[in-house]
């Protein structure tokens, strides 16, 4: 019935099972919805958030699907920048994947201010010493960034590839993506970085608190850092997730791999920047404030140094290792355990540098708070999934994202 | 009137809590949410979502009896200053809604400009900002008693101490009237201050020589909450008991108190 939309040379499922597989996430999106109008409406006194976690579970997903929407920047950044022209066959995907991951980030920020009407003031009395304030603009600005890119990929699709104006402005737009894509990347190091700000600014919380170079403490560095290395993880393994549902492999090895090899010199290169930055500040700047590394890390139920293992050895190193030596990462299981782990390994740190700064007591007769959120806060962080792979299954079903698809699936 | 101003020597407000006179009574708080028309509910079991612009803390020497010993701390906001002005919450307010006032020392809040992002709250290590989860109701006869200088804050924005500052407004109005361009010490005291039945509390500019809490703060029983942090807090306790002092901060076993504080003084 739509078979008009869908793009030439390529099969996709009957329109009767792709909808019910729209109806099936709907639902899912729909509750989310629900919570969200219930968050709006009523207050944030929907949520379990309170007076210690003025920051909780959406502040994470914020910063995790940012970080995990890094793939976007750092891809477009190699494609375009540095020229790697293998890139091309997996860029698209990428974009998308970023453009869903920031949207998502947006609408979770709107749900997440006490005052959603006034969100403008942000920009209208901007304090320009706030990381926070860089966030919004660097963040918009480059969702905006992220919305040009995409938009030559819709402007592919079959119908409205015909229409004369249409095809020729996807064209030109094309032409200047480099440029685009440069400022992308500008606008998203930025952003990246003082979203690790937010943390390593509050001189008040010795948990989070980090020295650094002018400004920026050294957590502004480490994000951005870590979103180039495990961005394109994420953006792996929902290429492969993909994969999988379609049951077509659609990006061909040589492209993964390479994207794969330089995801294992980032994370390599991010886990050595890490483990020195814990060391200084756990035998430095901590002990400078009155406190042990091991004052974080005891007399509550959940945040043992079990946590620091994880992030740094079991989802840094590890995976690291893994990416960098060719006969590993060839392996497709060890490949998928290993984007996975990156994967949760940023969303594990931006779990730390967001809830446990908040749980973590800094007056000396204050105790350890403990938080989990409500279903309204739940729902509202799964309804971007929910949205994501909507926004996914339109895409993949009638734009031409993956540029290998139709030489790997030639249908008879 | 500005050249007066101009000519007039910066204040920094401050307060001085005298931890051996405070008995954990509390007036200190319902004066307070009295004079502040702070917000309550029905059911204030939840204490982390309970608005309360002064908390009284109670900590404990954790020895066994007989040798137990109790301590009541008072917390207020502390009005940092940071390093010139850079206080914890006023630098990371994306939204300039908060405010350090070099004239006064004292840290504002700006209810209709504050959208919520609760980011000062995150920043604060001492806890004494508070959000307001839901609208502010009062009972409708209690309505007749809100402080009439003090707007209330609507659901969705940050609130917290800010030194009872419709009263100094009030008293540079008196002032004013009378054609005086400052005021005396007694003409600008905090509601706390005036409502601790044990005079734990003292209230005043600690630029001012000739104010009680100047010769306060000075006294070898004065400390500050966090001043490790560089917090530079206007808020100091007086104790005459060690374990007190060594509980206002973090420290190392084995750290020696005194070369600590020097140190950060």
């Amino acid at each position: 019935m739509d078979s008009a939309l869908i793009p030439k040379g390529v099969k996709r499922c009957p329109l009767p099972v792709f909808i019910l597989g729209i109806v099936i996430i709907g639902i899912v999106l729909l509750w989310g919805v629900y919570a969200m109008i219930l968050c709006w409406l009523k207050g944030l006194n929907q949520t379990n958030m309170n007076d210690y976690y003025g920051f909780a579970l959406w502040i994470w997903a914020d910063l995790a699907i940012i970080a995990l929407g890094g793939g976007a920047f750092f891809t477009g950044l190699l494609r375009y920048i540095f020229g790697l022209d293998e890139l091309k066959n997996i860029i698209n995907y990428a974009v998308l994947i970023g453009f869903i991951c920031y949207s998502s980030a947006l609408l979770i920020l709107a749900i997440d201010v006490g005052q959603p009407l006034r969100s403008w003031f942000i920009f209208w009395h901007a304090n320009v010493h706030s990381m926070l304030t860089e966030v919004a603009f660097c963040l918009s600005c480059y969702f905006s960034v992220l919305a040009i890119e995409y938009i030559p990929l819709i402007l592919e699709n079959r119908q409205i590839d015909k229409i004369p104006f249409f095809h020729h402005l996807g064209h030109n737009m094309h032409k200047i993506m480099a440029v685009f894509a440069a400022t992308g990347a500008f606008l998203s190091c930025f952003h990246q970085g003082s979203l690790g700000g937010v943390a390593g600014v509050l001189y008040g919380r010795p948990f989070a608190y980090r020295e650094g170079l002018l400004v920026w403490p050294w957590t502004f560095f480490l994000f951005t850092w870590s979103a180039a290395a495990c961005g394109p993880c994420f953006t792996i393994l929902i290429t492969k997730i993909t994969e999988f549902i379609t049951g077509k492999k659609l990006v061909k090895d040589n492209v993964i791999d390479l994207l794969a090899k330089i995801s294992g010199w980032m994370l390599g290169s991010y886990m050595i920047a890490k483990i020195v930055d814990t060391i200084y500040w756990a035998m430095v700047t901590a002990p400078s404030l009155g406190f042990t590394l091991m004052d974080f890390y005891k007399d509550n139920p959940f945040y043992g140094i079990w946590i620091l293992f994880v992030e740094i050895v079991i989802c840094g190193i590890l995976p690291a290792v893994i990416l960098l030596i060719p006969k590993l990462r060839q392996n497709k299981l060890l490949l998928y355990t290993t984007i996975t782990l990156a994967s949760i390994g940023v969303c594990l740190n931006r779990w730390v540098m967001v809830l446990q700064v908040m749980a973590a007591p800094v007056m000396s007769f204050d105790t350890w708070a403990m938080y989990i959120p409500s279903w309204q806060e739940i729902a509202t962080t799964i309804l971007p999934f929910a949205y994501g792979a909507i926004l996914i299954m339109i895409s993949f079903r009638y734009l031409p994202i993956f540029p290998q698809e139709k030489e790997l699936n030639p249908v008879e | 009137m500005k050249k007066e101003h101009n000519h007039m020597k910066n204040k920094k407000f401050g307060m001085c809590i005298d931890l051996d006179k405070c008995t954990g009574c509390g007036s200190c708080m319902v004066a307070c949410m009295s004079e502040n028309n702070v917000p309550f509910r029905e059911d204030e079991t939840d204490k982390r979502k309970s608005i309360t612009w002064m908390k009284v803390y109670k900590i404990t020497n954790n020895l066994s009896f007989p040798d137990t010993e109790v301590c009541y701390i008072p917390r207020p906001c502390m009005h940092c200053e940071g390093h010139d002005g850079h206080s914890p919450c006023v630098s990371v307010c994306p939204a300039t809604a908060t405010d350090y006032d070099m004239s006064t020392g004292i840290v504002s809040q700006i209810y209709t400009r504050c959208f919520g992002c609760r980011y000062c709250m995150g920043a604060c290590p001492y806890h004494a900002r508070y959000f307001n989860w839901w609208d502010p109701v009062w009972p409708a006869e209690m309505e007749k008693y809100l402080s009439p200088d003090v707007s209330p804050r609507m659901r969705g924005v940050v609130e917290k101490c800010n030194f009872c500052y419709p009263r100094y407004q009030r008293a540079l109005d008196n002032a004013y009237n009378d054609g005086r361009s400052d005021i005396d010490e007694d003409e600008y005291q905090t509601a706390c201050t005036q409502g601790c039945p044990a005079g734990a509390i003292t209230f005043g500019d600690l630029n001012n020589k000739s104010h009680a809490v100047y010769k306060l703060k000075k006294s070898h029983r004065a400390f500050r909450l966090l001043e490790r942090l560089g917090t530079n807090p206007k808020v100091y306790y007086l104790s005459s008991k060690e374990w007190v002092h060594r509980a206002g901060d973090n420290y190392l076993e084995g750290e020696n108190l005194k070369n600590i504080k020097k140190s950060h003084h």
